[in-house]
Protein backbone atom coordinates (compact mmCIF):
# COMPACT_ATOMS: atom_id res chain seq x y z
CA UNK A 1 0.00 0.00 0.00
CA UNK A 2 2.49 2.68 1.06
CA UNK A 3 4.84 1.19 -2.08
CA UNK A 4 1.96 1.98 -4.40
CA UNK A 5 1.43 5.22 -3.14
CA UNK A 6 4.52 6.43 -3.12
CA UNK A 7 4.66 5.18 -6.86
CA UNK A 8 1.64 6.88 -7.37
CA UNK A 9 2.67 10.06 -5.76
CA UNK A 10 6.30 9.89 -8.02
CA UNK A 11 4.62 9.61 -11.45
CA UNK A 12 1.85 12.50 -10.18
CA UNK A 13 5.25 14.30 -9.58
CA UNK A 14 6.99 13.15 -13.25
CA UNK A 15 3.29 13.95 -15.14
CA UNK A 16 3.44 17.46 -13.23
CA UNK A 17 6.64 18.61 -14.47
CA UNK A 18 5.73 17.77 -17.58
CA UNK A 19 2.27 19.48 -18.31
CA UNK A 20 1.96 22.55 -19.84
CA UNK A 21 0.04 25.61 -18.61
CA UNK A 22 -2.67 25.20 -20.96
CA UNK A 23 -4.92 27.75 -22.18
CA UNK A 24 -8.35 26.32 -24.15
CA UNK A 25 -8.92 28.73 -26.54
CA UNK A 26 -12.57 27.72 -26.74
CA UNK A 27 -13.30 27.82 -23.49
CA UNK A 28 -10.85 30.02 -22.46
CA UNK A 29 -10.28 28.09 -19.24
CA UNK A 30 -7.00 26.51 -18.35
CA UNK A 31 -7.34 22.72 -19.30
CA UNK A 32 -3.72 21.17 -18.53
CA UNK A 33 -5.09 17.74 -20.27
CA UNK A 34 -7.13 19.16 -23.46
CA UNK A 35 -5.89 17.45 -26.70
CA UNK A 36 -7.51 19.67 -29.60
CA UNK A 37 -5.69 22.21 -31.71
CA UNK A 38 -6.76 25.46 -30.29
CA UNK A 39 -5.17 25.83 -27.14
CA UNK A 40 -2.41 28.07 -26.32
CA UNK A 41 0.94 26.46 -23.89
CA UNK A 42 1.19 30.13 -22.34
CA UNK A 43 4.65 29.00 -20.11
CA UNK A 44 6.11 27.85 -23.09
CA UNK A 45 5.17 31.10 -24.77
CA UNK A 46 5.66 33.33 -22.06
CA UNK A 47 9.29 31.93 -21.59
CA UNK A 48 10.41 31.65 -25.31
CA UNK A 49 9.38 35.51 -25.47
CA UNK A 50 10.93 36.41 -22.24
CA UNK A 51 14.19 35.14 -23.92
CA UNK A 52 13.57 36.18 -27.21
CA UNK A 53 12.77 39.46 -25.63
CA UNK A 54 16.13 39.85 -23.63
CA UNK A 55 18.23 39.06 -26.37
CA UNK A 56 16.85 41.74 -28.77
CA UNK A 57 17.01 43.79 -26.36
CA UNK A 58 20.85 43.18 -25.69
CA UNK A 59 21.58 42.78 -29.45
CA UNK A 60 19.91 46.16 -30.59
CA UNK A 61 21.52 48.45 -27.96
CA UNK A 62 24.94 47.21 -28.99
CA UNK A 63 23.60 47.74 -33.03
CA UNK A 64 22.93 51.21 -31.52
CA UNK A 65 26.03 51.91 -29.73
CA UNK A 66 28.22 50.32 -31.84
CA UNK A 67 31.21 51.86 -34.12
CA UNK A 68 34.72 51.08 -35.22
CA UNK A 69 36.28 52.14 -31.55
CA UNK A 70 37.11 49.54 -29.22
CA UNK A 71 34.26 47.10 -28.06
CA UNK A 72 33.49 46.43 -24.46
CA UNK A 73 31.63 44.39 -22.30
CA UNK A 74 28.95 42.66 -23.85
CA UNK A 75 29.39 44.46 -27.34
CA UNK A 76 32.52 41.85 -27.00
CA UNK A 77 30.18 39.00 -26.15
CA UNK A 78 27.86 39.59 -29.29
CA UNK A 79 30.29 40.76 -32.00
CA UNK A 80 32.27 37.17 -31.10
CA UNK A 81 28.34 35.62 -31.51
CA UNK A 82 28.11 37.68 -35.34
CA UNK A 83 31.41 36.61 -35.80
CA UNK A 84 30.85 32.88 -35.28
CA UNK A 85 27.85 32.50 -37.36
CA UNK A 86 29.01 35.12 -40.14
CA UNK A 87 31.81 32.50 -40.14
CA UNK A 88 29.60 29.42 -40.24
CA UNK A 89 27.89 31.35 -42.88
CA UNK A 90 29.99 32.25 -45.15
CA UNK A 91 32.05 28.28 -45.05
CA UNK A 92 28.38 26.35 -46.23
CA UNK A 93 27.50 29.42 -48.69
CA UNK A 94 29.84 32.54 -49.57
CA UNK A 95 26.32 33.94 -51.62
CA UNK A 96 24.70 33.67 -48.92
CA UNK A 97 21.10 35.44 -49.02
CA UNK A 98 21.37 38.37 -46.37
CA UNK A 99 19.25 36.98 -43.99
CA UNK A 100 20.33 34.01 -43.80
CA UNK A 101 23.21 35.04 -40.97
CA UNK A 102 21.16 37.38 -38.82
CA UNK A 103 18.67 34.41 -39.15
CA UNK A 104 20.59 31.68 -38.13
CA UNK A 105 22.20 34.24 -35.37
CA UNK A 106 18.08 34.54 -34.20
CA UNK A 107 17.81 30.88 -34.12
CA UNK A 108 21.35 30.02 -32.24
CA UNK A 109 21.25 32.37 -29.42
CA UNK A 110 17.42 31.92 -28.68
CA UNK A 111 17.36 28.18 -29.15
CA UNK A 112 20.81 28.22 -26.73
CA UNK A 113 18.50 30.43 -24.35
CA UNK A 114 15.24 28.73 -24.29
CA UNK A 115 17.78 25.20 -23.52
CA UNK A 116 19.31 26.73 -20.68
CA UNK A 117 16.62 27.15 -18.73
CA UNK A 118 16.74 23.52 -18.57
CA UNK A 119 19.86 24.27 -15.88
CA UNK A 120 17.66 25.87 -13.59
CA UNK A 121 16.90 23.56 -10.52
CA UNK A 122 13.68 21.97 -11.61
CA UNK A 123 11.43 23.05 -9.23
CA UNK A 124 12.65 26.50 -8.49
CA UNK A 125 9.86 28.34 -10.97
CA UNK A 126 7.25 25.93 -10.68
CA UNK A 127 7.42 26.18 -6.88
CA UNK A 128 7.31 30.09 -7.26
CA UNK A 129 4.62 30.00 -9.91
CA UNK A 130 2.23 27.90 -7.89
CA UNK A 131 2.90 29.82 -4.19
CA UNK A 132 2.47 33.01 -6.07
CA UNK A 133 0.65 33.53 -8.73
CA UNK A 134 -1.74 29.98 -7.97
CA UNK A 135 -0.67 28.46 -10.94
CA UNK A 136 -1.06 24.75 -11.33
CA UNK A 137 1.36 23.49 -14.00
CA UNK A 138 4.56 25.77 -15.58
CA UNK A 139 7.12 23.97 -17.62
CA UNK A 140 9.96 26.34 -18.10
CA UNK A 141 11.70 25.04 -20.96
CA UNK A 142 10.13 26.06 -23.60
CA UNK A 143 12.20 23.81 -26.13
CA UNK A 144 11.02 20.66 -24.49
CA UNK A 145 7.76 21.62 -25.89
CA UNK A 146 7.24 20.09 -29.30
CA UNK A 147 4.84 23.04 -30.28
CA UNK A 148 7.71 25.44 -30.08
CA UNK A 149 10.30 23.26 -32.01
CA UNK A 150 7.91 22.38 -34.47
CA UNK A 151 7.16 26.35 -34.57
CA UNK A 152 10.79 27.32 -35.11
CA UNK A 153 11.20 24.19 -37.92
CA UNK A 154 8.07 25.03 -40.03
CA UNK A 155 8.97 28.71 -39.94
CA UNK A 156 12.24 27.27 -41.49
CA UNK A 157 10.50 25.07 -43.97
CA UNK A 158 8.64 27.92 -44.98
CA UNK A 159 11.05 30.22 -45.65
CA UNK A 160 13.27 27.28 -47.78
CA UNK A 161 10.05 27.43 -50.01
CA UNK A 162 10.08 31.05 -50.27
CA UNK A 163 14.11 30.97 -51.10
CA UNK A 164 13.51 28.33 -53.45
CA UNK A 165 11.07 30.44 -55.46
CA UNK A 166 12.52 33.31 -55.34
CA UNK A 167 16.05 31.86 -56.28
CA UNK A 168 14.46 29.24 -59.13
CA UNK A 169 10.98 30.08 -59.94
CA UNK A 170 8.47 27.83 -60.40
CA UNK A 171 9.68 26.53 -63.37
CA UNK A 172 13.23 25.99 -62.08
CA UNK A 173 11.76 24.10 -59.40
CA UNK A 174 9.44 21.76 -61.17
CA UNK A 175 12.07 21.03 -63.18
CA UNK A 176 14.41 20.10 -59.97
CA UNK A 177 11.66 18.20 -58.50
CA UNK A 178 11.55 16.45 -61.63
CA UNK A 179 15.28 15.61 -62.78
CA UNK A 180 16.75 15.10 -59.76
CA UNK A 181 18.94 13.33 -58.59
CA UNK A 182 17.75 10.79 -61.33
CA UNK A 183 17.75 11.89 -64.98
CA UNK A 184 18.96 10.44 -68.12
CA UNK A 185 20.34 13.00 -70.93
CA UNK A 186 20.58 11.60 -73.90
CA UNK A 187 21.03 8.52 -75.52
CA UNK A 188 18.04 5.65 -76.37
CA UNK A 189 17.42 5.38 -72.81
CA UNK A 190 15.33 8.67 -72.60
CA UNK A 191 12.48 6.34 -72.78
CA UNK A 192 13.62 5.71 -68.88
CA UNK A 193 12.66 9.10 -67.09
CA UNK A 194 9.23 8.68 -67.86
CA UNK A 195 9.50 6.10 -64.68
CA UNK A 196 12.23 8.07 -63.28
CA UNK A 197 10.38 11.43 -63.11
CA UNK A 198 7.94 10.05 -60.04
CA UNK A 199 10.88 8.55 -58.50
CA UNK A 200 12.56 12.01 -58.01
CA UNK A 201 9.27 13.53 -57.28
CA UNK A 202 8.81 11.26 -54.16
CA UNK A 203 12.39 11.07 -53.22
CA UNK A 204 12.10 15.26 -53.21
CA UNK A 205 9.34 14.80 -51.08
CA UNK A 206 10.22 12.94 -48.58
CA UNK A 207 13.56 14.60 -48.05
CA UNK A 208 11.93 18.30 -47.98
CA UNK A 209 9.26 16.91 -45.05
CA UNK A 210 12.10 15.27 -43.57
CA UNK A 211 13.74 18.41 -43.09
CA UNK A 212 11.27 20.35 -40.16
CA UNK A 213 10.50 17.20 -39.28
CA UNK A 214 14.03 15.96 -38.25
CA UNK A 215 14.77 19.64 -37.18
CA UNK A 216 12.04 19.92 -34.60
CA UNK A 217 12.14 16.24 -33.44
CA UNK A 218 16.03 16.58 -32.68
CA UNK A 219 15.86 19.76 -30.21
CA UNK A 220 12.61 18.24 -29.04
CA UNK A 221 14.08 14.89 -28.31
CA UNK A 222 17.21 15.69 -26.84
CA UNK A 223 15.66 18.50 -24.75
CA UNK A 224 12.65 16.44 -23.31
CA UNK A 225 15.24 13.55 -22.77
CA UNK A 226 16.91 15.70 -21.08
CA UNK A 227 14.43 17.34 -18.51
CA UNK A 228 13.04 14.06 -18.02
CA UNK A 229 16.23 12.58 -16.40
CA UNK A 230 16.34 15.04 -14.35
CA UNK A 231 13.03 15.12 -13.11
CA UNK A 232 13.63 11.52 -12.85
CA UNK A 233 16.55 12.64 -10.20
CA UNK A 234 14.49 14.34 -8.35
CA UNK A 235 12.14 11.97 -7.76
CA UNK A 236 15.15 10.12 -6.64
CA UNK A 237 16.50 12.90 -4.44
CA UNK A 238 12.58 13.15 -2.96
CA UNK A 239 13.25 9.93 -1.13
CA UNK A 240 15.93 11.74 1.41
CA UNK A 241 13.51 12.68 4.39
CA UNK A 242 12.17 8.78 4.73
CA UNK A 243 14.86 6.73 5.84
CA UNK A 244 16.94 8.06 7.77
CA UNK A 245 20.34 9.09 7.85
CA UNK A 246 21.65 6.77 5.70
CA UNK A 247 18.73 7.70 3.68
CA UNK A 248 19.60 11.21 3.73
CA UNK A 249 23.18 11.07 2.86
CA UNK A 250 22.64 8.42 0.05
CA UNK A 251 19.86 10.22 -1.47
CA UNK A 252 19.87 13.52 -0.36
CA UNK A 253 23.47 14.11 -1.16
CA UNK A 254 23.84 11.18 -3.77
CA UNK A 255 20.88 12.52 -6.05
CA UNK A 256 22.51 16.25 -5.94
CA UNK A 257 25.47 14.57 -7.01
CA UNK A 258 23.68 13.21 -9.46
CA UNK A 259 21.66 15.97 -10.68
CA UNK A 260 25.26 18.41 -10.43
CA UNK A 261 26.66 15.48 -12.73
CA UNK A 262 23.66 15.20 -15.15
CA UNK A 263 23.73 18.96 -15.37
CA UNK A 264 27.38 19.34 -16.46
CA UNK A 265 26.94 16.50 -18.90
CA UNK A 266 23.97 18.55 -20.24
CA UNK A 267 25.93 21.54 -20.61
CA UNK A 268 27.03 19.74 -23.87
CA UNK A 269 23.91 18.82 -25.43
CA UNK A 270 22.71 22.44 -24.70
CA UNK A 271 24.86 24.17 -27.32
CA UNK A 272 25.50 21.32 -29.54
CA UNK A 273 21.42 21.26 -30.07
CA UNK A 274 21.67 25.18 -30.19
CA UNK A 275 24.22 24.72 -33.25
CA UNK A 276 22.95 21.93 -34.86
CA UNK A 277 19.79 23.56 -35.69
CA UNK A 278 21.18 26.52 -36.53
CA UNK A 279 23.91 24.81 -39.03
CA UNK A 280 20.72 22.84 -40.62
CA UNK A 281 18.79 25.87 -41.30
CA UNK A 282 21.70 27.22 -43.42
CA UNK A 283 22.77 24.42 -44.95
CA UNK A 284 19.26 24.09 -46.17
CA UNK A 285 18.87 27.50 -47.04
CA UNK A 286 21.76 27.72 -48.83
CA UNK A 287 20.81 25.01 -50.71
CA UNK A 288 17.32 26.67 -51.65
CA UNK A 289 19.54 29.61 -53.04
CA UNK A 290 21.47 27.22 -55.37
CA UNK A 291 20.03 25.51 -58.02
CA UNK A 292 21.38 21.97 -58.63
CA UNK A 293 21.42 23.13 -62.56
CA UNK A 294 24.03 25.72 -62.33
CA UNK A 295 25.91 23.39 -59.83
CA UNK A 296 26.02 20.90 -62.91
CA UNK B 1 2.64 15.73 -28.25
CA UNK B 2 -0.01 16.98 -29.18
CA UNK B 3 -0.37 20.04 -31.53
CA UNK B 4 -1.68 23.59 -30.94
CA UNK B 5 -2.11 26.82 -30.85
CA UNK B 6 1.20 27.55 -29.63
CA UNK B 7 2.83 26.60 -32.57
CA UNK B 8 1.65 29.42 -34.97
CA UNK B 9 2.08 31.57 -31.82
CA UNK B 10 6.00 30.27 -31.71
CA UNK B 11 6.25 30.94 -35.65
CA UNK B 12 5.20 34.33 -36.04
CA UNK B 13 7.12 35.39 -32.66
CA UNK B 14 9.96 33.77 -34.33
CA UNK B 15 9.48 35.33 -37.85
CA UNK B 16 9.19 38.68 -35.84
CA UNK B 17 12.52 38.20 -34.13
CA UNK B 18 14.48 37.36 -37.41
CA UNK B 19 13.04 40.26 -38.84
CA UNK B 20 13.84 42.42 -36.02
CA UNK B 21 17.05 40.97 -35.72
CA UNK B 22 17.64 41.65 -39.43
CA UNK B 23 17.08 45.20 -40.04
CA UNK B 24 17.95 46.75 -36.59
CA UNK B 25 20.79 44.19 -35.39
CA UNK B 26 22.63 42.48 -37.66
CA UNK B 27 24.23 45.03 -40.45
CA UNK B 28 24.72 47.83 -37.68
CA UNK B 29 26.80 45.21 -35.80
CA UNK B 30 28.45 43.96 -38.89
CA UNK B 31 29.09 47.41 -40.20
CA UNK B 32 30.62 47.88 -36.66
CA UNK B 33 32.97 45.18 -37.49
CA UNK B 34 34.03 45.78 -40.76
CA UNK B 35 34.80 49.38 -39.77
CA UNK B 36 36.89 48.38 -37.17
CA UNK B 37 38.79 45.74 -39.04
CA UNK B 38 39.18 48.65 -41.85
CA UNK B 39 40.63 51.12 -39.29
CA UNK B 40 43.02 48.38 -37.66
CA UNK B 41 44.25 47.87 -41.42
CA UNK B 42 44.81 51.07 -41.77
CA UNK B 43 46.22 51.49 -38.64
CA UNK B 44 48.99 48.95 -38.84
CA UNK B 45 49.92 49.89 -42.44
CA UNK B 46 50.34 53.53 -41.07
CA UNK B 47 52.41 52.31 -38.29
CA UNK B 48 54.39 49.93 -40.57
CA UNK B 49 54.76 53.58 -43.10
CA UNK B 50 55.84 55.09 -39.77
CA UNK B 51 58.50 52.91 -39.19
CA UNK B 52 59.81 53.10 -42.41
CA UNK B 53 60.04 56.85 -42.54
CA UNK B 54 61.71 56.61 -39.26
CA UNK B 55 64.57 54.57 -40.19
CA UNK B 56 64.53 56.55 -43.62
CA UNK B 57 64.91 59.66 -41.56
CA UNK B 58 67.73 58.39 -38.98
CA UNK B 59 70.12 56.80 -41.39
CA UNK B 60 69.60 60.62 -43.56
CA UNK B 61 69.84 62.47 -40.26
CA UNK B 62 73.35 60.35 -39.59
CA UNK B 63 74.84 61.61 -42.86
CA UNK B 64 73.89 65.16 -42.05
CA UNK B 65 75.34 64.58 -38.72
CA UNK B 66 78.31 63.10 -40.58
CA UNK B 67 78.69 65.84 -43.06
CA UNK B 68 78.33 68.69 -39.93
CA UNK B 69 80.50 67.17 -38.10
CA UNK B 70 83.44 67.07 -41.06
CA UNK B 71 82.61 70.70 -41.87
CA UNK B 72 83.03 71.43 -38.22
CA UNK B 73 86.42 69.55 -38.43
CA UNK B 74 87.47 71.82 -41.66
CA UNK B 75 86.20 74.72 -40.28
CA UNK B 76 88.29 74.31 -36.61
CA UNK B 77 91.43 73.33 -39.03
CA UNK B 78 90.41 76.45 -41.16
CA UNK B 79 90.45 78.48 -37.93
CA UNK B 80 93.35 77.33 -36.50
CA UNK B 81 95.40 78.00 -39.33
CA UNK B 82 94.18 81.67 -39.71
CA UNK B 83 95.09 82.25 -36.11
CA UNK B 84 98.58 80.68 -36.54
CA UNK B 85 98.69 83.10 -39.42
CA UNK B 86 97.73 85.85 -37.48
CA UNK B 87 100.03 84.94 -34.65
CA UNK B 88 102.72 84.97 -36.66
CA UNK B 89 101.52 88.45 -38.78
CA UNK B 90 101.46 89.90 -35.27
CA UNK B 91 105.01 88.53 -34.30
CA UNK B 92 106.42 90.21 -38.02
CA UNK B 93 104.80 93.27 -36.91
CA UNK B 94 105.97 93.39 -33.75
CA UNK B 95 109.55 92.85 -34.62
CA UNK B 96 109.34 95.35 -37.78
CA UNK B 97 107.55 97.99 -35.02
CA UNK B 98 110.72 96.68 -33.01
CA UNK B 99 113.08 97.67 -34.97
CA UNK B 100 111.80 100.94 -36.37
CA UNK B 101 111.86 102.04 -32.59
CA UNK B 102 115.18 101.26 -32.39
CA UNK B 103 116.12 102.99 -35.42
CA UNK B 104 113.86 105.85 -34.34
CA UNK B 105 115.51 105.86 -31.05
CA UNK B 106 119.36 105.32 -32.70
CA UNK B 107 118.73 108.34 -35.25
CA UNK B 108 117.43 110.62 -32.47
CA UNK B 109 120.16 110.37 -30.22
CA UNK B 110 122.62 110.48 -33.34
CA UNK B 111 120.46 113.66 -33.94
CA UNK B 112 120.84 115.25 -30.33
CA UNK B 113 124.63 113.98 -29.88
CA UNK B 114 125.21 115.82 -33.08
CA UNK B 115 123.26 118.89 -31.40
CA UNK B 116 125.15 118.83 -28.20
CA UNK B 117 128.99 118.28 -30.03
CA UNK B 118 127.27 121.59 -32.26
CA UNK B 119 126.45 123.26 -29.32
CA UNK B 120 130.00 122.21 -27.56
CA UNK B 121 131.66 123.73 -30.41
CA UNK B 122 129.80 127.17 -30.63
CA UNK B 123 130.70 127.49 -27.04
CA UNK B 124 133.99 126.59 -26.90
CA UNK B 125 134.58 129.03 -30.21
CA UNK B 126 132.99 131.77 -27.69
CA UNK B 127 134.74 130.42 -25.08
CA UNK B 128 137.92 130.49 -26.81
CA UNK B 129 137.18 133.84 -28.10
CA UNK B 130 136.17 135.03 -25.08
CA UNK B 131 139.62 134.18 -23.51
CA UNK B 132 141.46 134.96 -26.56
CA UNK B 133 140.10 138.61 -26.29
CA UNK B 134 140.39 138.54 -22.47
CA UNK B 135 144.03 137.71 -23.44
CA UNK B 136 144.53 140.60 -26.17
CA UNK B 137 142.28 142.88 -25.11
CA UNK B 138 141.51 145.56 -27.05
CA UNK B 139 144.10 144.44 -30.07
CA UNK B 140 141.95 142.26 -31.28
CA UNK B 141 138.59 143.56 -32.88
CA UNK B 142 136.09 140.55 -32.88
CA UNK B 143 134.59 142.06 -35.99
CA UNK B 144 137.85 142.06 -37.84
CA UNK B 145 138.56 138.66 -36.73
CA UNK B 146 134.86 137.29 -37.23
CA UNK B 147 136.28 135.03 -40.06
CA UNK B 148 139.31 134.13 -38.60
CA UNK B 149 137.10 132.76 -35.14
CA UNK B 150 134.63 131.14 -36.99
CA UNK B 151 136.96 128.91 -38.81
CA UNK B 152 138.64 128.28 -35.64
CA UNK B 153 135.33 127.13 -33.96
CA UNK B 154 134.83 125.12 -37.31
CA UNK B 155 137.99 123.55 -36.76
CA UNK B 156 137.29 122.71 -32.89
Amino acid sequence: MAASEVQEDSGAYVLHHLTNLRLNLQTMKFDPGYKGFWALDLDSIFFAILLGVIFLFFFIRVARKANAGVPTGIENFIEMCVEFVQGQVKEISPHANSLVAPLGLTIFVWVLLMNVMDILPIDWLPYVGEKVFHLHHLRIVPSTDINVTFGLSLSVFVLIYIFNFAYKGPIGLAKEFATHPFFVKSGPMVVLNVLLIPVNIVLRLVEDIAKPVSLALRLFGNLFAGELIFVLIAVFASNAFDHGVAGFIGFGIGGGLIQLAWAIFHLLVIPLQAFVFMVLTIVYLAGASTSHAEEH
Amino acid sequence: MDPNATLIVQSVTFLVFVALMWRLAWPQILGAMEARQAKIAEGLSAAERGEKALKEASSKSEGELKAARAQAQEIISAANKQSAQLVEKAKADAEAEKARILAAGRSEAEREIAQAKEALRKQVGELAVAGASKILKREIDAKAHADVLSELAAQV
